[in-house]
C-alpha cells in the first residue's frame, strides 16, 4: 500500500511539527509513504466560502498529485471531509473518484484501515482535553455526538488510550464548535474568537493542561485566543501525542 | 423595505460587549439544548421518530396541493371559513376584511410568526384596529417594538431589568421589580381585560390535519385559548406548510415538538380546534408568501419541514453569542438563515456566512432539515448571484489561482517567510486584518513542512508528472 500524504497548507506554514510528526508516526509503524513537493491545498477555503469554482485549480492539482497512490492520509479533519464530501469544482473522472474514495484523515486511517493496537514508543504524562473539530466530529463521524443520544465512541480517544501516563479531562460543552470555521473567523472575528475563548477557558476549567485535537486549523485559532485572552494552556495534535512527543 | 444586506456581524459585536446579557443568554439558550438532550435520552425510539417526522412531512409537501384541497374541503364541513393568501399583503387585506365586516376593532392574538412575516400589526393598526399580543414574551417585544428574537421564546436576550423597565413604561409598574412572577402578573392584570372585551381573537396553528379539516394550537401559557375562545371570532392564520395528511400523524410531531423546543415532554396546552363555537365564526387564512416558491427549490424545499421549534438557535453556538436580533429578520439562527435569503437574496446574503458550518442544528432538527448543507449550498448559490462582497470574491479568485500554481505558491510563502517570518502573503490582504482583534497570529516558525521533507526525505520522485490529469 502506497500512501501519499497531504499536509494542510496551514500545518506547512504554522505547524510543520505536526505534519513531520504525521510522517514519521506512520513510519513507524512501517507504511511506505510519500510527500508529493507538489501540493498547495485541498480547495476548501474557496469551497466553504462558496467560491467553488475557484477551487477548481487546487482540486485538479490536488488530484495530479495524489491519484497515483492507493491510500490519501492527511493530518487533517476539514481537509478531509471536503475531498470526500464536497469535492466537485472539477468533473468527476475515475481519477478524482479514486481520489475521493481513498483520502483518509489520520485517526481515521490508524483506528479504521490500519487498526494500530498500540504506540510502544508514546508517553505523555499531561492532562489533556480533546477538542474533536466539528469536521472529524460531524462530518467524518469520528466520534459519537451528543444530539444524537447514540452510543457512546470516539476513535481519538481510542487511540489516546493507548499512550502511557495520558489523563484525560472533559469539558462541560464538548460538542460545542470552537469558532474557527475557515474565513468565518475572519468575517465574523468577534464571535468567532468569543466562541474560542470560551472554548479554551472551558478546557482550563476541566483541568487541561493541553489541547489536543485532530485539526490544527482550529488549534491556530484557540491558541490565538487564548493567548491573547492569557488562558494558560498548551496545544498538541494527536499526531504529535501518538508520535511520542515528550513535551 | 431596504435592500442593505444585514450586517450580522457588527451587530453581533454590539451583542457581545453587554456581558450579563451575553452570559445570561448563552446560558439559558444551552439548558434549553440540555433539556432536550434529557428528553432524547428518556425515548430509545428518538431517531425513528425523526425519521418518521421527516418522512411524513416529506410526503406531505410532495403532494401539498392535494392535501390542501382536502383540508380545506373538510374544514369547510366543519363550518370553518378557509382563505388563501398568496403573500403578506393578501393575508393582511383578508384579515382586515374579516375584522370590518364583523366591526372589530380590537384584536387579541397569541405568537404567530406567519403574522411577523406579514408584517400585519402595522397595517391592521392603520386601520384603527388595536393589536394586543398575550404571549408574554410576544407582548414585552410588541411593548418594545422589536421582532421577536426566537421562535419560541420570543424575549430572550431581555432580562428581568429590561421587562420591568418596559412594563415601567406601559403598566406603569415599579421599574426595579426583579421578580419574573411579579411582572408576569403585571401582564396578566393588564390583558386580562383587553382579553375579556377584545372583539375578535387571533391564533396561528401548529399543524394542520387535512382528513379532518381541523388545526391544532401548542402553548404553554393558554392564552391561545383564551384569545380563541373568549371572544366570538377566531382567525387562524396558517403556513401552508403545517399541513399532516392523518389524526394519526400528530402524535409524532407533538411527541417531537416541546422535546426539542423547550425540553418538556409536551406542551402545557395542545387544543384542537374543530370548528367554530356556539355563535361564533372560525376563519382559516392559508398563507403561501413565498412557500410554493421554496417548495420549487430542488436545494432548499426541505426547509418547509420546520416545525418551528427552535432547537437549531438553541444549540447554535452563533446565535447563542449574536441574538437572534443580529440577523435582522423575522425568522432568526440557522434556519432563518436558510428560508430568510428565499424572501430576500441580497437583504439577507450576509445569512448564510453567519455559520461555522459545525452542524449541530442538523442533528438536534426533529424533522432532518439538513441545516448546515444548506448553508453550504446557499454560499454557492449567492457568490453566483453576485451576492457576496467584491473584495471577499477577489481575494477567493486569487486564492484559487495560487493554489493551482506550486511554484508561485512556493515563492509566495518563501517571499513572507524572509520578509515577515509569519504569514504567506495572501493572508495580508486587508480582508484577513481582522484575525489580530482578539486573537493572536501563529508563532512563527523556522522551516516549512515542505523544507523540512525536501532537506530530510525527499527523491526526484516525489514531484507530479508535469502533465497529466
Amino acid at each position: 500500500m502506497k500512501i501519499g500524504l497531504f499536509i494542510p497548507c496551514y500545518i506547512d506554514a504554522f505547524y510543520p511539527e505536526a505534519g513531520i510528526a504525521t510522517l514519521e508516526l506512520l513510519e513507524k509503524l512501517g507504511q511506505d509513504v510519500e510527500y508529493p513537493l507538489d501540493q498547495t491545498c485541498c480547495g476548501q477555503p474557496m469551497g466553504n466560502s462558496g467560491c467553488n469554482s475557484d477551487a477548481a485549480a487546487a482540486e485538479a492539482l490536488f488530484v495530479r498529485n495524489f491519484a497515483r497512490f492507493d491510500k490519501i492520509v492527511m493530518p487533517s479533519g476539514s481537509c478531509t471531509h471536503h475531498v470526500r464530501d464536497n469535492f466537485d469544482a472539477i468533473p468527476q473522472t475515475d481519477e478524482v473518484r479514486h481520489v475521493r474514495e481513498n483520502t483518509f484523515e489520520l485517526v481515521e486511517f490508524l483506528h479504521d484501515i490500519l487498526k494500530v493496537e498500540a504506540f510502544p514508543w508514546a508517553e505523555f504524562n499531561h492532562t489533556v482535553g480533546l477538542h474533536n473539530s466539528c469536521g472529524t466530529l460531524r462530518a467524518l463521524r469520528t466520534a459519537s455526538m451528543s444530539e444524537l443520544g447514540e452510543k457512546p465512541f470516539s476513535k481519538p480517544m481510542d487511540l489516546l488510550k493507548k499512550v502511557k501516563g495520558i489523563r484525560f479531562v472533559t469539558p462541560k460543552r464538548p460538542d460545542e464548535c470552537c469558532g474557527f470555521g475557515g474565513t468565518f473567523s475572519v468575517t465574523e472575528e468577534a464571535i468567532s474568537a468569543r466562541m474560542g475563548v470560551d472554548k479554551v477557558r472551558d478546557h482550563h476549567d476541566a483541568g487541561a493542561e493541553y489541547i489536543v485535537s485532530a485539526d490544527s486549523s482550529c488549534m491556530m485559532h484557540q491558541q490565538g485566543c487564548a493567548e491573547r485572552a492569557g488562558v494558560p494552556i498548551r496545544f498538541i495534535h494527536i499526531a504529535q501525542i501518538l508520535n511520542g512527543a515528550a513535551q | 423595505m431596504s435592500n442593505r444586506p444585514v450586517n450580522h456581524a457588527r451587530a453581533a459585536e454590539h451583542f457581545l460587549e453587554d456581558a450579563p446579557h451575553l452570559k445570561f443568554h448563552d446560558e439559558r439558550l444551552w439548558d434549553m439544548r440540555q433539556k432536550r438532550d434529557a428528553q432524547m435520552h428518556m425515548l430509545p425510539e428518538w431517531q425513528e421518530l425523526r425519521e418518521e417526522a421527516s418522512r411524513i412531512k416529506e410526503h406531505t409537501l410532495a403532494q401539498l396541493p392535494e392535501y390542501l384541497e382536502q383540508f380545506e374541503e373538510n374544514a369547510k364541513k366543519n363550518g370553518i371559513h378557509v382563505h388563501w393568501a398568496r403573500d403578506g399583503a393578501e393575508h393582511n387585506r383578508i384579515v382586515g376584511d374579516i375584522l370590518k365586516a364583523h366591526g372589530a376593532r380590537s384584536l387579541i392574538k397569541s405568537k404567530s410568526m406567519v403574522t411577523e412575516e406579514c408584517d400585519m400589526r402595522p397595517y391592521l393598526e392603520k386601520q384603527g384596529v388595536t393589536v394586543t399580543e398575550t404571549d408574554l414574551g410576544e407582548r414585552i417585544q410588541q411593548l418594545d417594538d422589536q421582532l421577536p428574537s426566537h421562535i419560541v421564546v420570543p424575549a430572550v436576550h431581555k432580562l428581568t431589568s429590561d421587562v420591568a423597565k418596559i412594563f415601567a413604561k406601559d403598566y406603569h409598574t415599579d421599574p426595579n421589580i426583579r421578580d419574573p412572577h411579579l411582572l408576569a402578573e403585571a401582564q396578566r392584570q393588564a390583558a386580562r381585560p383587553v382579553i375579556l372585551h377584545a372583539d375578535a381573537g387571533m391564533t396561528g396553528g401548529n399543524f394542520v390535519v387535512a382528513e379532518t379539516g381541523t388545526f391544532v394550537v401548542c402553548t404553554n401559557e393558554g392564552n391561545a385559548d383564551l384569545s380563541a375562545t373568549v371572544p366570538n371570532l377566531h382567525i387562524a392564520t396558517i403556513g401552508i406548510e403545517r399541513l399532516v395528511p392523518r389524526m394519526a400523524d400528530l402524535g409524532v410531531f407533538i411527541r417531537l415538538l416541546s422535546r426539542s423546543a423547550l425540553g418538556s415532554p409536551i406542551t402545557q396546552y395542545t387544543t384542537h380546534f374543530r370548528g367554530p363555537q356556539d355563535g361564533g365564526e372560525m376563519h382559516v387564512v392559508l398563507v403561501d408568501n413565498g412557500r410554493s416558491h421554496r417548495l420549487g427549490m430542488d436545494d432548499f424545499w426541505t426547509s418547509l419541514k420546520c416545525i418551528r421549534c427552535g432547537a437549531c438557535m438553541n444549540t447554535c453556538p452563533v446565535y447563542r453569542r449574536s441574538g437572534g436580533l443580529s440577523y435582522g429578520a423575522v425568522y432568526s439562527g440557522p434556519i432563518g438563515a436558510i428560508i430568510d435569503p428565499t424572501f430576500n437574496e441580497r437583504k439577507y446574503s450576509t445569512l448564510p456566512f453567519a455559520s461555522t458550518l459545525n452542524g449541530s442544528c442538523t442533528n438536534v432538527c426533529p424533522v432532518k432539515i439538513d441545516i448546515h448543507e444548506q448553508l453550504y449550498k446557499w454560499r454557492r448559490v449567492l457568490v453566483q448571484h453576485r451576492e457576496i462582497p467584491f473584495v471577499k470574491r477577489e481575494i477567493m479568485y486569487m486564492a484559487g489561482k495560487l493554489m493551482g500554481q506550486p511554484k508561485m505558491y512556493r515563492a509566495a510563502l518563501r517571499a513572507t517567510e524572509t520578509s515577515l517570518e509569519s504569514l504567506p502573503r495572501f493572508a495580508l490582504y486587508n480582508w484577513l486584518n481582522p484575525w489580530g482583534k482578539h486573537r493572536e497570529l501563529p508563532h512563527p516558525i523556522k522551516q516549512t513542512f515542505h523544507d523540512w521533507y525536501k532537506k530530510n526525505r525527499a527523491t526526484p520522485a516525489a514531484t507530479a508528472p508535469e502533465s497529466g490529469k
